[in-house]
Formats: C-alpha cells, structure tokens, sequence
C-alpha cells in the first residue's frame, strides 16, 4: 500500500504514468466514472482550504465514490484534543482512502504510519503540498507538450511559499531547466534550495525586477506574498503588491509563455490578463482535478 | 594519581571530551542496565589537557554505541577481552538516531502529538546533516546541547 507525502514519492517514470492516466481522464471521462463505486474518500482538513478540498471531492465522486469529513479541526475530535495517530486509526475504520490536511508539518506522515488505507498528504503547513505539485506538472506537460527544455520564472513569496520550493525539487529531475527566481530580497529562495541547485549545476538566476527578466520565460509561475507567514504586519503590507503582474508587462512576454499561479490570488495577477490565452491558472485548477482522479485510482490500485 | 583497575572484558571509551562523561552515561543509558561502569573525570591527556574515559564491563552488543559519532567522532572504542584490547571501533553515524535529538520546529507535528518519537534521518553524510523525519528541520550541529541532561 502506498501513500502520497512528497512529490519525490514518485519516480519520473511513475509520475509519467500518472499524468497519461490524468490525460486519459480528461479525454474520456465516461470511462472512469464508476471505477469507485463503493469506495469513501475520508477528507479530514485541519485548516479551512477551498480548493484542495473541493478538488479531492469532485474528484472522488466523479470517479463514482463518496466522500466523507470534516473541514476543520473545530469540528473534529482534533478540538477534544484527540490525537492525529488516534483520529486517523478512526477515519480508516469508514473509508477507502484519506486525504488530510493539516497546520503542523508531518501530520499526514504520522496518520500514514497509523493507517491500514492510503493516506495523501493535502498540505501539512509550510512543508508540503504534493497534489499542488502534481497540478503543476500536469498543466505544465498538458499545454507544453513536455517537461523539459525551458526556462521557468518564479515569482513572489519564493521563501515561505512551499509550493515553490516542491516545484522546483519535482523539476530538478527533469533535463535541460533553467530557473529564473524573481522576488523581493526578503522572500529570495531559500538556501538550501540554491545550495541544492548548485551541487546539481543547474543553472538559476535571481532578480528582483520581472520587467527586466519575463521576456526569456517559457513559463512563469506567480506565487502570493501570504500574511499567514508574517509575523510583523508591517512587513506584509510593504511586501504584498511588490510585483503586480499586468497587462504592460505581458506585453513583454513570449507569446506561448504560460502563467501558472497555485491560487488563490489576491493582488499578484491584475484580473485583465485573465483574458490572455496565456494565463492558464484556472485550467491549473482542472488539471488538479484530473490529477487527483489519477492519484487516486493509482493509490486504490484500481487504475 | 587515581588509578582504576583494568576490566576483564568490555569495552572502554576514551577521549571523551573532559565533563562530557556523565551525559555519555545517560545517553547509552548505562544507568539502567546492571553491569560495573567506571566513569573517569579529567584524566590526564597528552593530546587534550585532559579527558574523560568510560570503562563498561559488559558484552559491546549489549550497548548502542551508534549515537556516540553524533556527539563526538573523536570518542575511541577500544574493546576488551581478558584484559586485552582485541578491537578498535570506528564510530560512523547512524542512519537513524530516535529520542535523542528533539525537533525544535514549533510548527512540527512532534510539538503536539503525544507519544511520537522524536526521530531524525542522516539525510547528508559529508556534511553530517539530519533531517527530522516529519517537518524535515534541519539539524547539522553536535548534539551535546540537545541533550536532555
């Protein structure tokens, strides 16, 4: 039995199989319906989150299955002061397969350890957030076609956003990546990211401006400064509107460069360029359904 | 001079670092187990000034010595049969060490949950870094000022 709480779970070649799955599923999705009839998705959120949850479950009932839960830790037993060891020995006794998320970092890995069902990790903290991972790489191959060869910019909070840092750890596996890393000198990239970069000799570069760098991107993946992570207001209000992306500066893009962004959004993507075929962060969301699909048919071995 | 008699069969661990032997002890938790331990403090010592020394009289594999590379590399294995050393241990770091180290990651699932063990993996050998194995917090530095004595 296998369970999901790193992107690096995965090998390439198992990734690759999963997203042709995740492919397949977008393209025949009539085929798939009733591969989980009978079977329960327990989604047990610890912290509210709209997306990732919604996601998991329009993913499992499309596949036929139910899905049951809570969505946040108020009202679980969590709030009673019951453990997530004991919690999840519960949730195994009603359901097919979890996905938890959870404030504190490991959460997922300990339920992992105490459950006789899969367990995915849906985002434990500021650690990882491997499906956000997956939905990246997805998008990335569907409207590419491939992933490798290009040059990929990352934009914002590249400090605290853990959906950079899997991203960039998932992309290091794949040839010929160049990272063009974008941020205020604050929220720069961690150093055991580019000690990591450096020991692999894949070349990076870091800037703080976007103007002067998004004309050599294939791709840029824009991130939200998030006030959760500041421990000083003042820090966020000076840092939160540092990069806007706009219109005019679109205009200095390749014209197949995509714009991806894990949502939500606050001020980072001016809603005009929504209409820009280029920006993709709403199809991002679709493909993080089909990917969940496929996780999950993978995980229940019914794929 | 103090003079403490040669064990029979054993093990000694030399060159501990002077005021360190005590910490040793508890660490290997030789306080639970019944077997004769010698425990010398500020020993003369030609490369140091002086050092700490533990003489154990008991079988080496009763003991896990694989947290002692964690804390000093320099520490010397020498085991003892009739009276002789037979062996000299190399001190490697273990691929594991559970309850030693504590992670101090507030925002780690071990700051809550009752019960779990404290566990962290050698995730860099050359730069003997350790990652906890839920958060991944990095830990790199010895792990005297860990410990919990």
């Amino acid at each position: 039995m296998r369970h999901l709480m790193s992107p690096m779970d995965f090998t390439t070649a198992e990734l690759d199989a999963l997203f042709d799955l995740a492919a397949d599923i977008e393209k025949q999705p009539q085929v798939y319906a009733h591969k989980c009839d009978g079977k329960i998705l327990a989604t047990c959120f610890y912290e509210p989150s709209t997306r990732t949850r919604l996601s998991f479950e329009s993913a499992m009932l499309s596949l036929g299955g139910n899905v049951l839960g809570f969505s946040d830790a108020g009202s679980s037993s969590a709030a009673k002061g019951e453990s997530v060891s004991d919690t999840i020995r519960t949730v195994a006794c009603f359901s097919d397969i979890c996905a938890m998320r959870h404030p504190k970092e490991g959460a997922p890995m300990v339920a992992a350890s105490h459950a006789d069902i899969p367990v995915i990790n849906a985002g434990d903290g500021g650690h990882q957030h491997p499906t956000q991972t997956l939905t990246d790489l997805l998008t990335i191959r569907s409207l590419k076609g491939r992933l490798n060869n290009f040059t990929i910019g990352l934009c914002g909070d590249l400090k605290f956003g853990r959906t950079v840092h899997s991203l960039i750890e998932a992309l290091v596996r794949y040839d010929n990546i160049k990272f063009v890393f974008i941020s205020p000198e604050e929220l720069r990239v961690p150093d055991y990211i580019t000690e990591m970069l450096n020991e692999k000799s894949i070349p990076y570069e870091e800037h703080i401006s976007l103007e002067d760098t998004i004309a050599n991107l294939d791709l840029l993946y824009m991130t939200r400064v998030q006030r959760e992570r500041f421990f000083n207001e003042e820090d966020y209000v000076r840092l939160k509107d540092f990069y806007i992306l706009d219109k005019k500066k679109m205009s200095l893009a390749k014209e197949d460069m995509l714009v991806l962004h894990p949502l939500p959004r606050v001020n980072e993507i001016s809603v005009e360029v929504d209409e820009d075929k280029r920006a993709v962060y709403f199809k991002q969301v679709q493909y993080g359904k089909y990917v969940r699909m496929a996780l999950i048919l993978t995980l229940l071995e019914l794929a | 001079m103090l003079n403490v008699g040669q064990i029979e069969e054993g093990f000694v661990l030399d060159h501990i670092q002077a005021g360190k032997s005590l910490a040793i002890y508890h660490l290997l938790q030789l306080d639970k187990l019944d077997y004769t331990v010698a425990i010398i403090k500020n020993a003369r010592s030609n490369k140091h000034g002086k050092k700490d020394i533990l003489k154990i009289e008991c079988d080496i594999t009763k003991v896990n010595l694989d947290v002692l590379a964690l804390i000093d590399k320099n520490i010397t294995v020498n085991v003892i049969k009739n009276g002789e050393i037979i062996d000299k241990k190399e001190l490697s770091l273990p691929k594991e060490i559970k309850n030693i180290i504590q992670c101090k990651n507030p925002r780690c699932i071990t700051s809550i949950e009752q019960g779990l063990p404290h566990i962290f993996v050698l995730s860099d050998e050359k730069k003997e870094i350790y990652r906890c194995k839920y958060c991944e917090e990095k830990y790199n530095e010895r792990a005297q000022q860990f410990m919990r004595w």
